[in-house]
């Protein structure tokens, strides 16, 4: 079978989760713990498989044709706007059905252990499945449509599970929120869709041409239609990866279940957003001014998420907001035209992520549902596993060699320095030793020192600077995930963390996947190293998309790599020497103290929720009420019975000249008779 | 002469007219009827319709007011009864409506030349003073024989008709009429 | 007498014009009454002002025709008179009354 047959079958990619999740969401319930998650599983690792055969099927073409869009069907046809329902697979498109499938499996499998007991198992995993599918459409459709409808579809699934335990109120709030400020973000995309059509007469990616071969159409259009055209998709991307300032959605999303931060709000979806940019690469590429805002948003979004992350006290918000920043970063490589840089950074971002969020979950789940990091504290003794998986991501997170952060992260800030963007480079750099020394935080809390969670909840309430705002629900920690979702039922505990509950080691169905990913974030970086003369840059050759600013010789880069390491070296070596005893005897964050009265203000993330709330969602609110009472209720309804009364008051206007005496009718007709006499009359004389 | 004969007969219509509209005894208004309907017989004898005027005596003149005169007196209505309206608006428009009416009769008839002069079709009028008596009973009895004879049966109909409508039915005791069987019936027959 | 000039010839207008008036004073008179059988009346004023027009035509138009038809609406009248008075008499027989408002059974 040649490549190209081969790869025509890459509709399978997306089919196997697609059919597992109509198959679980018809008769899961019927199939039940733990077969539901084991099918899901397995649609998803057989996606996987398929990701890898299309990959090599791909490498075997010559790179000059390295693109195939499959047979497909024509799925509208309205006068000039015709859409295909085909799959594009090629070099970018392979590489993220590679990770995201990869990632994916891992995660399935550790969410079978992690989702034990839940009474909506089987809807969790076909909602799993149902995201998979969405997000590969996503990546392979082969016009900016199908992509929309993969990144609606995710967003759909995101508020799915984001809300999955809806009958905790906080958790149905969340979901919609999410839902809500990506359809803000969608607007843009559709916007730019929209724009896109009328110039270019094509949603098609066929028509964006390649890296090489700019095509005529593109490169003729004015350069406001082109800034237009990034802007918006990049308000979209705005939306779906939680830059500023439609954020605010990520940090509640930790409502969901672990494994679903894991997966949509780490790995895969919000990677949507970067994806949809270095796709359209060629607008920001036109455009002279576009760049510049993607990259300035970028950095100041990685350093805004960064500071908030300094003060957070539940276990996963300190990732949502991390999360934040790493995407920030992305963006700023983007924007510097570094896409391939960009993509690097998803991967092995998609990596130690992943596992700092599944380390959580399992964390979360020895702990018995705790999630206050205050309440933590040298746990690596019991979890021996999470603890040496987690470390190895906090390491790569920090950007410390030979780990993958080090070489994605490196190679962002050096594209952003040769650019002569070196106030991009400050920001990124500063932003980076925040990181190493909040995710330092981190794991002295929860790892090391005094064993915080035999120690009694009272001692907590007093001297705790997140409690001084109003708004401090921010920064307080997401709840223990519900009671009546009857989890964690196992090795009879029933306790909680308060009454000094005993920590254990997860299911190997969680540790697994940990130390999977434990792995990939080592050696991540393998796959794009900078030493171009050894050509083992071997995915910035592979994705064939502009590299950006190149350093002028070797000694720069290696200066400013060494720059960055000792700037994360600084940040781990500061943030053990503020945690080494984790909290004070009183409960107070050491960390916290030193910032003082900016703590707070950090703690509510700056109110940028309140802002919203206050001056758009409020007034919307008003309006929408307006609509409902003003208009609605008292116009249309009002009408609508006006008209009802008019016919009742008329009838009953009318019924006065049914007065029952005869001679009232004897005028009547007298009157008709006169008239009929009158016209006559006239008509006959005149 | 003509002309004294018409006007002075036309006046005594349009009193007569007057005088059933106006009057508030219902026994005042028929005889008002009588005089219209002699002036109205008068005015037919000026126009050589002899025989008709004779009808309009026998039957009308006669028969029908003294018909009306018997259902007044049996009823007990002749009584003064006021002319006040609950209803003004209708006086005012059926006076309007009146007026109205007038106007568009004589705006009819005047614009079409009030005669048009067509020739006759059913047979001549006769000689001016012989009353037409010998002319109108020929058409009666060959062109309009057929009618004539429904008429009879009209009458038979009518009769038969206000005898059942008139008619005391059941055993409802009635106002001021003595019933057959009933105890005073009984005591003034013994 | 001198200013009025009597006309010589009584046309047929003449008697138009009384019929017309008549009419309309019948019509009148039975949208004003409320007693049904001075009512009664008035309906007898009008036939009578048709049975005058038709004889009147009949007189200029030199056709017996007109003639022959005032026959028959004497007829018929006298006819509707005998079936109208004996139905105001079953009318009184229910309600004791020969007014005509007092029957407003159909009112709305």
């Amino acid at each position: 079978m040649s490549a190209r047959n081969l790869l025509d079958l890459a509709w399978l990619i997306p089919a196997f989760p697609a059919f597992g999740a109509v198959v679980l969401l018809l008769v899961g319930n019927r199939i039940g713990e733990p077969k539901a998650g084991w099918l899901a599983t397995a649609m998803i690792s057989l996606s996987f498989v398929s990701s890898v055969v299309a990959f090599f099927a791909l490498r075997s073409l010559s790179p000059h044709v390295r693109a195939n869009v499959s047979q497909g069907f024509t799925w509208i046809q309205a006068g000039s706007f015709k859409v295909d329902f085909r799959f594009l697979v090629d070099p970018l498109s392979s590489t993220m059905t590679l990770f995201v499938t990869g990632v994916g499996s891992l995660i399935h499998l550790y969410a079978i252990g992690y989702m034990h007991g839940d009474q909506r198992f089987p809807r969790f995993f076909a909602y799993l499945n149902l995201f998979a599918a969405s997000m590969l459409v996503l990546v392979l459709g082969s016009s900016f449509l199908l992509t929309f409808m993969g990144w609606e579809g995710v967003g759909l699934c995101s508020y799915l599970l984001i809300s999955f335990w809806f009958e905790r109120n906080s958790a149905a709030v969340a979901g919609k929120k999410a839902f809500i400020t990506n359809r803000v973000g969608d607007f843009g995309f559709m916007l730019a869709m929209f724009l896109i059509f009328e110039k270019l007469g094509t949603l098609d990616y066929s028509a964006l041409g390649t890296t090489a071969h700019v095509p005529a159409a593109i490169s003729a259009l004015p350069q406001s239609t082109v800034t237009a055209i990034a802007l918006l998709l990049f308000v979209g991307a705005v939306g779906k990866s939680a830059q500023l300032p439609l954020h605010i959605w990520l940090p509640d999303a930790m409502e969901g279940p672990t494994p679903v931060s894991a997966l949509i709000h780490a790995a895969t979806m919000v990677t949507a957003g970067v994806f949809l940019c270095v796709r359209a690469h060629v607008f920001f590429d036109l455009s002279t001014h576009a760049g510049t805002v993607v990259a300035w948003i970028g950095a100041i979004t990685a350093l805004y998420a960064a500071t908030v992350a300094l003060v957070q006290n539940d276990i996963k918000r300190v990732l949502a907001y991390s999360t934040i920043s790493q995407l920030g970063y992305m963006f700023l490589a983007v924007g510097v035209g570094a896409y391939s840089a960009a993509i690097f950074h998803m991967i092995t971002h998609a990596f130690f992520k992943a596992l700092l969020f599944l380390g959580a979950g399992s964390v979360i789940h020895g702990m018995g549902d705790e999630q206050d990091m205050r309440r933590m504290g040298g746990i690596r003794k019991y979890m021996p596993i999470t603890a040496a998986t987690f470390i190895f991501g906090w390491l790569a997170i920090a950007g410390m060699v030979p780990f993958a952060g080090f070489w994605s992260k490196d190679e962002i800030l050096a594209k952003a320095w040769f650019n002569h963007d070196y106030a991009l480079w400050a920001i990124g750099a500063v932003a980076a030793l925040l990181t190493a020394f909040y995710m330092t935080r981190q794991v002295w809390l929860v790892f090391y020192g005094p064993e915080r969670f035999r120690d009694d909840a009272a001692f907590l309430s007093g001297a705790d600077v997140a409690h001084a705002e109003d708004a401090a629900v921010l920064a307080e920690p997401v709840g223990p995930e519900p009671v009546g979702a009857a989890r964690h039922d196992d090795a009879g505990h029933g306790g909680d963390a308060h009454a000094g509950h005993e920590p254990h080691e997860s299911p190997w169905t969680m540790y697994v996947p940990l130390a999977v990913l434990a792995f990939l974030s080592l050696v991540g970086g393998a796959i794009d190293l900078p030493f171009v003369n050894s050509k083992l840059n071997v995915l910035d050759r592979w994705l064939d998309l502009p590299e950006g600013a190149l350093a002028p010789h070797f000694y720069s880069a290696f200066v400013l790599s060494l720059i960055a390491l000792a700037l994360g070296v600084v940040g781990i070596a500061y943030g053990i020497s503020v945690y080494r005893n984790g909290l004070r005897a009183d409960g107070a964050d050491p960390g916290v103290e030193r910032l003082g009265g900016f703590a707070g203000v950090l703690a509510n993330a700056y109110y940028i929720d309140i802002v919203w709330s206050r001056f758009v969602s409020g007034p919307l609110s008003a309006f929408a009420r307006f609509l409902s009472d003003g208009v609605d209720r008292a116009g249309i309804d009002g009408a609508v019975n006006g008209i009802a009364t008019a016919a009742r008051e008329g009838g009953g206007g009318l019924r006065r000249l049914q007065t029952g005496l005869v001679r009232n009718y004897a005028l009547g007709i007298a009157l008709g008779t006169v008239l009929l006499l009158l016209y006559v009359a006239t008509r006959v004389t005149f | 002469m003509d002309a004294v004969i018409f006007f002075a007969s036309a006046a005594l219509v349009l009193v007569g007219a007057l005088g059933v509209v106006v009057g508030r005894n219902p026994v005042h208004s028929a005889l008002f009827l009588l005089v219209t309907l002699v002036s109205v017989a008068v005015l037919y004898l000026q126009q050589h319709a002899a025989l008709v005027a004779a009808i309009q005596i026998v039957v009308y003149a006669s028969a029908i007011v003294v018909l009306f005169l018997f259902v007044i007196t049996l009823l007990g209505v002749d009584k003064f009864e006021p002319l006040d309206d609950a209803h003004p608006l209708q006086r005012v428009a059926a006076i309007v409506l009146g007026v109205l009416a007038f106007v568009g009769i004589i705006v009819l008839v005047h614009g079409n030349r009030w005669v048009t002069g067509a020739h006759s079709t059913r047979g001549a009028l006769g000689a001016t003073d012989s009353g037409n008596v010998k002319t109108l009973a020929t058409s009666l009895f060959t062109d309009f024989v057929w009618a004539f004879e429904i008429t009879a049966v009209l009458l038979v109909i009518a009769v038969v008709g206000s005898v059942v409508l008139a008619r005391r039915s059941g055993h409802r005791p009635e106002v001021g009429l003595p019933e057959a069987g009933s105890p005073e019936r009984e005591r003034t027959s013994t | 007498m001198s200013a009025l000039s009597y006309p010589d010839h009584i046309t047929a207008t003449y008697y138009l014009v009384l019929a017309a008036a008549l009419f309309t004073i019948g019509a009148v008179g039975l949208l004003i009454r409320k007693n049904t059988l001075v009512m009664f009346m008035c309906i007898e004023l009008m036939l009578n002002a048709a049975n005058l027009t038709f004889v009147s035509f009949a007189n200029a138009l030199n056709d017996i025709s007109g003639q022959v038809i005032v026959f028959f609406t004497l007829v018929v009248a006298a006819a509707e008179v005998a079936v109208g008075l004996a139905i105001i008499i079953a009318i009184f027989r229910r309600r004791q009354s020969v007014n005509a408002d007092d029957v407003d059974l159909l009112k709305g």
